[in-house]
């Protein structure tokens, strides 16, 4: 059956997506008889993005998140589960619907050093994402890169410049621009501002704002930064170990957090209110190794708060509220009134 | 009480004054890294250096330390226990270094010897600067990795540096500069390539070592969170120079310096999700470019034609807060970014 291409349904889903990624299977592995090892990336992910809304999506090192953001771009396929656009399989798009896909969901990347080629100018850059999809004639092809250009606020002459005759800053907007040119629904952005120094972050978040606005975008926003995505997302799914523990909307999920892990994330955040300063340390040891998952809860080897269950079976992701789910099996978690 | 009275109150720990630091460039010029500036660490004190790359607060810490080799040249004078570190000959310096005042980096894998086990890194500095004989540096090796947290410390003196996760190699960097019990830690961005969670924990062992040792610790980041949540007071820093100084809370709440201003502006806060964040316009100057004048200038909303013209003097305008600006008094009666 197939999904009505209503405005209800959500525009990209993920569901069940799992990732793998093969260690090399060494020598004494081998002659030990022991099976190749794997990083397990994504076990078992679940997001559903609605047209319009910004969802962020926010973890430490090792989490996955990059690695989701890669799956829904399809720059990489799951090994399991799929990922749906306006209802139908990504990964069974073919010809002019895989396209138009490629088209209509861009990716911006963290380094703004290394994803532009630095042999072409900024104008090479964007008119090759323009003819590549047909988007203009020919023609009309200079006009629309002196709209993009103004789109994101750089200078007209910048047309004509190398990627490396610019500061970070604006490079990442060269990368906005040419994500832009393509007219897409969705801007995938992993990391998007982590490589910049701080004042310049404000200038490249406030443009994405902007742009989100006039161009009713749908925004992932993938980071590290916990203040960056308060800021910007509608929505926040927090991941671990390549599953999403704690789902909902921003104000809830930063108010009253209802997974240990969420908490932890919050309090070590430094504050910037001096007043606010922390005493303990957040969590203690750290993240387990992708290869060999804890079996019970994923966060169970550093929860302060886990007990005999935790240890053997793996929490559901289940409602916390309207929007708000969490996978924990202490239910009451960040009540006021605690006591589990 | 002024500035005088307060020092006459308690000496400092570090004293530096009038201090400079030069990079001859390509076509004979001199590019100023660090122009000027003088501070003052209280013994105990956590100042924080911060700024924005290329601002001069790492040079600064590598000037103290006279890790500055040719092209480069430091002027100035570092008051330290009655010496000037300026005026020592390389063998009584090598004594301070590493000694006295130890210094941690980011990078953990680049400062750590890749190809020597962790216990013989503590013990080479143990035999620079104790008297201890081979059994007692294995026992203090022990004891300085137990102390900054690395579970089952005795186990693993024998491991490398890669056998380390990033946090545990920054305790091992940690733990190699406690080794001589030194009287002040200077520690450049050492979580800055660290996940939260780890930063919380790094961050939290600085400051209970700082109490139970009895050092004071010159903290150079770029993150105004980590600044909140551990220093005692702040020097900011843009193009080689200190723009305000004072206690961590009032510069905080009442910043009177329009680069700091705005620094604090482009951190996202909670409260004003979705709202443009007070960026800074332009991007940092480059050292061959650095404006006249005021060198915040060029990006300066409250500037006129006198900021160009002439280079505003750090002038104490309350107990222990100084600011380098003309218009000082109209920057802190503008409206708090921060409400305490």
């Amino acid at each position: 059956m197939a999904e009505p291409l209503s405005n209800a349904g959500p525009l990209l889903s993920v569901e069940e997506v799992h990732k793998r990624f093969a260690l090399p299977h060494g020598l004494m592995r081998r002659l030990a008889g022991k099976p190749p090892q794997a990083v397990n990336a994504l076990n078992g992910v679940n997001l559903q993005i609605r047209r319009g809304e910004t969802v962020g999506i926010v973890g430490e090192s090792g989490c996955g998140k990059s690695t989701l953001a890669r799956c829904l771009v399809r720059l990489l396929e799951p090994d399991n589960g799929r990922v749906r656009f306006e209802g139908q399989d990504v990964g069974e798009l073919k010809g002019a619907a895989r396209r138009a896909f490629n088209r209509r969901v861009q990716m911006i990347f963290q380094d703004p050093y290394s994803s532009l080629n630095p042999r072409m100018t900024v104008r090479q850059i964007l008119s090759e994402a323009l003819s590549v999809h047909r988007m203009r004639p020919a023609a009309q092809i200079p006009e629309r890169i002196a709209e993009l250009l103004e789109l994101v606020r750089l200078p007209q002459d910048a047309a004509d410049r190398y990627p490396h005759e610019f500061s970070g800053g604006q490079r990442q907007r060269i990368g906005i621009a040419r994500a832009l040119a393509v007219e897409p629904d969705v801007l995938v952005a992993d990391e998007l501002v982590s490589a910049l120094d701080v004042s310049v972050q404000a200038q490249v978040v406030n443009l994405l704002l902007q742009l989100q606005e006039k161009l009713s975008l749908t925004v992932v926003f993938v980071a590290h930064d916990l203040r960056l995505v308060r800021h910007i997302a509608h929505r926040v799914a927090v991941m671990y170990l390549g599953k999403i523990i704690e789902i909902g909307p921003t104000d809830r999920l930063f108010s009253q957090p209802r997974h240990p892990y969420t908490r932890a994330l919050l309090d070590a955040a430094p504050e910037l209110d001096p007043a606010r300063r922390g005493g303990q340390a957040a969590t203690r040891g750290e993240l387990p190794s992708p290869v060999n998952l804890p079996a019970g809860c994923l966060f169970s080897t550093r929860c302060p708060h886990a007990f005999e269950r935790c240890f053997k079976e793996r929490p559901l992701l289940s409602p916390r509220g309207p929007e708000h789910r969490a996978s924990c099996h202490l239910e009451h978690f960040g009540l006021p009134e605690a006591a589990a | 009480m002024s500035a005088a009275e307060q020092m006459v109150a308690a000496a400092p720990a570090l004293s530096v004054r009038g201090l400079s630091t030069t990079f001859a460039a390509a076509n004979g010029r001199r590019l100023t890294a660090v122009d000027n500036i003088s501070f003052d660490v209280m013994p105990g004190e956590v100042l924080g250096l911060v700024g924005e790359s290329g601002s001069g607060k790492s040079i600064t810490l590598r000037s103290i330390m006279r890790l500055i080799h040719a092209p480069g040249e430091v002027t100035g004078h570092v008051g330290w226990q009655g010496r000037d570190l300026m005026a020592l000959s390389e063998r009584e310096m090598r004594k301070v270094r590493g000694g006295e005042i130890a210094m941690i980096f980011q990078e953990p894998m680049t400062a750590l010897n890749p190809v020597l086990p962790v216990a013989v890194q503590i013990e080479e500095n143990l035999r620079a600067h104790t008297s201890l004989d081979a059994a007692g540096r294995r026992k203090r090796a022990i004891e300085l990795l137990d102390l900054v947290g690395i579970p089952a410390a005795a186990s693993r003196l024998g491991d490398y540096p890669h056998q380390f996760s990033g946090g545990m190699r920054q305790r091992v960097m940690i733990a190699i500069g406690l080794a001589s019990n030194p009287r002040l830690l200077l520690a450049d961005e050492p979580t800055t390539a660290l996940d939260v969670t780890i930063q919380d924990q790094i961050l939290k062992l600085i400051l209970e070592l700082r109490d139970e040792l009895a050092m004071s610790v010159v903290l150079v980041t770029h993150d105004l969170g980590v600044v909140a949540a551990t220093c005692d007071r702040l020097a900011v820093m843009y193009a080689g120079r200190i723009v305000e100084t004072g206690p961590v809370g009032e510069v905080f709440y009442q910043p009177h310096h329009p680069y700091t201003r705005g620094l604090l502006g482009s951190v996202p806060r909670s409260g004003a999700e979705r709202t443009m964040l007070l960026s800074i316009e332009g991007t940092p100057p480059g050292l061959a470019a650095i404006p006249p004048g005021c060198a915040f200038a060029p990006r300066c909303g409250f500037a006129d034609a006198g900021c160009t013209a002439a280079r505003p003097p750090l002038e104490d305008f309350s107990a222990g807060h100084a600011v380098a600006c003309f218009h000082h008094q109209t920057v802190g009666q503008q409206e708090a970014v921060l409400h305490g």
